[in-house]
Formats: C-alpha cells, sequence, structure tokens
C-alpha cells in the first residue's frame, strides 16, 4: 500500500483519531457496566413457585435433554395425606402405588408411611431427583391442596443460558432471574415456615439453615 | 357405569385460588366406589380439613409424628463451572494468535489449527455461550436497565474481540468465533454471490443488529440466542425447528461462503464497520501483484476485490451525479423508513408476553377463540383485572410504535450509508482484500504465489500460476481490462 499522498496522510489521521475514539468507548461503555453494577450480583434462572402453574414446559423445553428443573417437596407445608391429588391419578382405579393410578410418569414421587392416627394413615412424598422430570404433573396436583410441592430449576444441572428456553415458554412468566449467590425461591408461605425451623431446635440436621441460606427471599 | 370416576378432573379445572371448591372435590359418586377403608381416610383427610380451612383458605396442617421429625428438602450449589477467568484468558489469547498468524506469520495453516481449536473449545465444550455475538444484547440490556447486571465475563467477552478488529482487523471471526468456525471448515465449494445481492444481503445484518438492540434493551427477547444457527450443534442437542433451521443454514454454508457472518450476524456488522479503520489487515500480496486472480477466485466471501482503472471522464461525471442524488436521498430514506417502521408497531410488539397475553385474553373475552391459553387461564386466576392488562399491553404497543420508528430510522440510515458508500469510488492498485468483508480467514495466502515465493517455497511466480491453474497466464494478462466492471 502507497499511502504517501496528502489523501493517505488525511485518511490515517481519521482513521487513527476514530481507532482511539473506538478504544476510549470501548474502555468507558466496560468501566460504565462493570463498575455501576459490580460483579456480585451476576444472575441465574430460576423459578418463582407462586407464579408457576405446573403446565409441564419445564418438562419440554429445556435445552438440556434431561430438564434442569426438578421438583421440590416443601414438607414443612405438606398434609401427609393419604389420598395425596399430587401423587395419584385423579383416575385411579386403586389407591396403591401401581404405576396407573400415579400422577407421576416417571415414579418419580416415592409415597411412604409414616403413621396411623386417630384412624387417619399419613405418609411421606419424596421426590426422587434423578427420575424427576420436571413435569410439574404433581405440582398441579398438590396445588389443589397445599401446595407443598413446587418445581425449581436445580443449579448443579442448569448451564444458565443467556435467554433460557423454558422462560421463553413459560405462560406465566415465572421465570425470573436470581443474584446466583442465592439463586433459589420458596413460596411466600414457606419462607416464614421454613425460617422458623432453621432458627428453632428442630433443624437437627442443619438441612433447613442449608435451604433458608441458598433461597432468595426478596419479593 | 362404565365411564372411568371422573372425579379429580373437575376439581383440578379449578384453582387451589378457590378454597371453596375443595369440598366438593370428589363428587359422591366416586366415593361410592371405594372402600370404606378408603372412604373414611377421603372424609378424614380431605373432607375434615377441608371444612376446617373455610373461606380463608388455610392448609391442611402438617401432623406432628411421634418419632418422625419432618425434613426439610435441600436444592444443590451452583455447579462447578470452568472459571471465567479461564475463558477470558482463553478468549485473548486466541485473539492474538489469529492476529499474530493473519498478520505477522501469514500462515493458513495456523489459522485452520486455530479455528479448529476455538470450534472445540468454545463450540462444542463450552457449548457455544457465553458468546460475543449474544453478549450484544446483555449490553443493551445492562445500558438500558438499570436493575439487570451485566455479568463481567459478559464485558469481557464483548469489548475485547472491538478492540482487536480496530487494530488487526477481523481476526475474531476468522479464528477464534465458534459460529465463524463451523462455516470456516463448511465453506468448500462455494459460489460467487452476485455483487448487488451481496450488498443488499449484507444489510440484513445492520437491521438484525438494531432489532435485537431493541428487543434485548426493552427486555422483550434475547432473538440473537434464541436464532443462534449452530448451538443445537454445539448442545448436540434442540428442537425440531432448530435443528431444521441450523442444518439449513450450515448445508447453505457449503455453497455461500459464511452465509451467517455475511449476512446476519449482528456482532459481525459492528465488526464490519470497525475493520474499515482497523490499524493493520490481512494484505495480499506480499510484493508486486502478478494479476494472477487466484486469490479472487479463492476467496469464499467475495472479499477481494480486482484494482481499479482509471475511470472515463464521462463515467467520473456519472459517478459525481450518483453521488449527489445519493446524499440527497439519504434523509429522505431516513425519514420514509422511519415513517414506515411505526406500522411495525403491532408485530414488533407482539414479542413482548405482556402484549400477546392482552391480545390473546382479548380475543377470548370477544369469543373468537376456540379455546383458552395456559397463559390466560393463569391470568384469571391471578386476580389481575383485564382493564390493568389491557392498558400494559397497549402501552407496551405505544413504546413500540416509537421503537418501530427507531428500528425504520437506523434501516434508513443504514441504507443511505450504504448508497452513499457505493456512490464513492477508490483507487485499487493491486488486488485487494475489502477492509469490512474480509474476514481474515487466509485461504489468499495459501493460494498467492508471490506469497509462495517470499517464503521460498518456489523460485518464480510462474511456476505457482502454471502449476495451481493450467492456462492462468492468459488470466495474467486479462486480468486489468476484466477488473473495470
Amino acid at each position: 500500500m502507497t499511502d504517501t499522498q496528502p489523501t493517505g496522510d488525511r485518511r490515517r489521521f481519521l482513521a487513527d483519531g476514530i481507532r482511539v475514539a473506538g478504544v476510549v468507548a470501548a474502555g468507558s461503555l466496560g468501566g460504565f457496566l462493570a463498575g455501576r453494577r459490580g460483579y456480585a450480583a451476576e444472575s441465574r434462572w430460576q423459578i418463582d413457585p407462586d407464579e408457576c402453574i405446573g403446565c409441564g414446559n419445564c418438562a419440554t423445553y429445556c435445552v438440556l435433554d434431561e430438564s434442569a428443573v426438578k421438583c421440590v417437596q416443601c414438607f414443612d407445608m405438606c398434609g401427609y395425606c393419604d389420598i395425596c391429588t399430587g401423587y395419584f391419578d385423579p383416575r385411579y382405579k386403586k389407591l396403591d402405588t401401581a404405576a396407573e393410578n400415579q400422577l407421576c410418569p416417571t415414579d418419580a414421587l416415592i409415597r411412604t408411611f409414616v403413621e396411623g392416627k386417630a384412624g387417619q394413615n399419613f405418609y411421606e412424598y419424596t421426590i426422587h431427583v434423578e427420575a424427576c422430570i420436571g413435569c410439574g404433573k404433581c405440582v398441579k396436583g398438590c396445588a389443589l391442596m397445599n401446595g407443598s410441592l413446587y418445581l425449581q430449576v436445580m443449579h448443579d444441572r442448569c448451564v444458565n443460558c443467556n435467554e433460557c428456553a423454558i422462560a421463553v415458554a413459560c405462560p406465566t412468566q415465572a421465570f425470573v432471574r436470581l443474584p446466583s449467590a442465592r439463586p433459589y425461591k420458596l413460596k411466600r408461605a414457606a419462607v416464614a415456615l421454613i425460617r422458623r425451623k432453621s432458627e428453632s431446635g428442630e433443624d437437627d440436621t442443619g438441612d433447613a439453615r442449608r435451604l433458608i441460606e441458598r433461597v432468595n427471599t426478596d419479593a | 357405569m362404565h365411564d372411568p370416576p371422573r372425579a379429580l378432573p373437575v376439581a383440578s379445572e379449578r384453582r387451589a385460588s378457590s378454597p371453596g371448591s375443595r369440598g366438593s372435590a370428589f363428587p359422591p359418586h366416586t366415593v361410592r366406589r371405594v372402600p370404606p377403608f378408603v372412604r373414611a381416610c377421603v372424609i378424614g383427610v380431605l373432607f375434615i380439613p377441608a371444612g376446617a380451612l373455610g373461606a380463608r383458605g388455610e392448609l391442611i396442617p402438617t401432623p406432628k409424628f411421634s418419632d418422625h421429625a419432618i425434613p426439610t428438602s435441600t436444592v444443590p450449589d451452583v455447579g462447578s463451572e470452568v472459571p471465567m477467568v479461564l475463558d477470558v484468558a482463553i478468549l485473548l489469547g486466541a485473539l492474538g494468535l489469529a492476529s499474530y498468524f493473519t498478520l505477522v506469520i501469514r500462515s493458513r495453516k495456523h489459522l485452520l489449527a486455530l479455528t479448529v481449536a476455538s470450534l472445540v473449545w468454545f463450540g462444542f465444550y463450552r457449548e457455544g455461550c457465553v458468546c460475543p455475538i449474544g453478549a450484544t444484547q446483555n449490553v443493551a440490556l445492562g445500558i438500558f436497565d438499570s436493575t439487570y447486571v451485566v455479568p463481567i465475563a459478559t464485558i469481557a467477552f464483548f469489548l475485547p474481540p472491538l478492540v482487536f478488529t480496530l487494530f488487526f482487523g477481523r481476526t475474531f471471526c476468522a479464528a477464534v468465533c465458534p459460529l465463524g468456525a463451523v462455516q470456516e471448515l463448511v465453506a468448500i465449494r462455494t459460489a460467487t454471490v452476485p455483487r448487488w445481492l451481496d450488498h443488499s444481503l449484507g444489510l440484513i445484518a445492520y437491521v438484525y443488529l438494531g432489532a435485537s438492540v431493541i428487543f434485548a434493551a426493552t427486555g422483550t427477547a434475547f432473538v440473537i440466542c434464541r436464532f443462534d444457527p449452530f448451538i443445537a450443534f454445539f448442545r448436540r442437542a434442540g428442537n425440531t425447528n432448530m435443528l431444521i433451521y441450523s442444518a439449513s443454514v450450515l448445508l447453505i454454508a457449503f455453497v455461500i461462503g459464511r452465509p451467517y457472518c455475511r449476512y446476519l450476524c449482528p456482532y459481525g456488522a459492528i465488526l464490519r464497520v470497525l475493520s474499515t479503520f482497523s490499524r493493520w489487515r490481512l494484505s495480499i500480496p506480499p510484493g508486486a501483484c502478478v494479476n494472477c486472480r487466484l486469490c479472487e477466485n479463492v476467496c469464499p466471501y467475495g472479499a477481494i476485490h480486482p484494482p481499479t482503472v482509471t475511470p472515463s471522464a464521462q463515467s467520473r461525471a456519472r459517478g459525481r451525479q450518483q453521488l449527489a442524488v445519493s446524499v440527497v436521498a439519504a434523509p429522505l430514506v431516513i425519514v420514509g423508513f422511519t415513517w414506515m417502521a411505526t406500522v411495525l408497531a403491532a408485530p414488533l410488539s407482539q414479542w413482548h408476553p405482556e402484549v400477546r397475553l392482552a391480545e390473546q385474553v382479548r380475543i377470548e373475552e370477544s369469543g373468537l377463540a376456540e379455546k383458552s391459553t395456559d397463559a390466560s387461564d393463569a391470568f384469571r386466576n391471578s386476580g389481575r383485572s383485564k382493564e390493568d392488562l389491557y392498558a400494559s399491553g397497549i402501552a407496551w404497543r405505544e413504546k413500540y410504535r416509537t421503537l418501530g420508528g427507531w428500528l425504520g430510522a437506523w434501516t434508513g440510515f443504514v441504507i443511505a450509508v450504504k448508497l452513499v458508500h457505493l456512490s464513492i469510488r477508490r483507487k485499487r492498485d493491486d488486488y485487494q482484500a475489502e477492509r469490512s468483508g474480509c474476514v481474515s480467514c487466509g485461504r489468499c495466502y495459501w493460494y498467492c504465489p508471490v506469497e509462495k515465493v517470499r517464503l521460498g517455497l518456489i523460485q518464480d511466480v510462474s511456476e505457482a500460476i502454471d502449476g495451481a491453474k493450467p492456462g492462468a497466464s492468459s488470466a495474467v494478462a486479462r486480468a486489468p481490462e476484466d477488473a473495470a466492471v
């Protein structure tokens, strides 16, 4: 390239000016974005369980083969019902654990007898996380009663896409970005219960404290 | 009674938010079909507590057990990730290497190796996230939404390629970007896109950039990520539509070099502009050009342009006239597009979930919808008033009238600049890579006979030309005249 003519000099000067301006602009944009907000509050996707309607999109829209969304049981909200509306298919033939009687398509909700008293049998319902596909069928069923079952994005699985595919498909805009330090949510009704449990002496295992430490309790 | 007991579906159509309906969850015929033991449980667990719930919607109490503590579910920690610092360091390293390979050692072979490495790391291992292309949206949202925090990693991915491009040309596109890398590796038998079509399609990227910034800044959608053509390959998963789209873009990339980079990539659009002002860039040939046209033929992206001929006085006059017309037309184009684009308010605003919901509810209310959607059902159960939703929907649509106008103005501006740019003639003495269009892939280095002489691979230019393309020597003589087009 032979840029020895005056036009060449002028053009080069202009280009130099633009480059300097570009670098300054890039630097100030970076400074503006980084400095004003800080590093602390990077976000992760989460479901607001109070907004979730258990539509089933979480099972199918996640970019992972096995959805990062799983069901969580809030035992402190659970009625330990015998006829659990989250466990039994409304068209059940018998109230037993046979597959055709269950709502859960993958047998991920486990029913365990706890105690019988005052003529009632009480069962505990736990989630088998590996089997759960996040379809929300049990969540929808449970919502008829106490609503103790709820869906959450599991952050050991979630790849934190820039635009969560489930969030796009979510009919109730239940997906929110939460600061990654506390990337989980509880139902509003459960926050006080779990907090009280964590602060009382009942929390032998420390699980309540561990949960409340991971939960974002902002509105 | 052959029908299965349809007890709970009736109830499931109601919501938990209507506690008064709980008592009727099991109609009598269902209870008749179940054994007395179960009936007792139904009455015990369901009916009595439900009666006790009353209208206040209290929960069935969690029982106190004699020797069973109520457990608490735990949730997993954020999984271990590749440290952000490592990712950024690799990005900077790759940018540096790409620039070094392009400008200093001028080696296609090295660039190709780096391309494969970037594809493996940023594409298949990191699964295409974070990428600077999508980071454009985070930056746009971060600027306009003070509640959104742009992760440092995203900023660190967005800015360095811009600065590198200002100094070294589009070396990011050459061998760092995983999307570019996929297309680079399949650009084997590429056809030449006619100049006029290439220029026209190239404008789409700028419009796409404008639209994606508007959608991102308003928090409506991240369209670049949603329509990323290669993310399905990187993840080796995706829905049917994504896979069809990805496969189509990839198939097109076999016959048209880098279709995404040239005609769609919004980040590429920014880089094209910046590359125009780059301090150093890929240049061919390293010595006196022999006008063999090999570089022009081999460039799959139509980025190498022939030397210009001295225009005749008549053609100069025509050129001046064209420039004058395009400069005068520029404001008209901008105003025209702004005006036209305000009609885009309705379709653009439909990308916003609030507007979609408002429209759906409106359609259902007017009895035109066959059935309600999950979203509209949820809205009716939320207790929010229709008027509130409609007002919000209308507000968004009005906002999009303004934003559509801005998008139109931007489109008009881009077209006007293109017209003016096309009217300005530039003098080229040699075959040269176009400043904006060249992605520094280095294919021309591989073929240029002058380059081969420089590297000492051959003694004289004629060896390469005869060897590489029989009869090319006639092209040498023909080239300057042909180039007048």
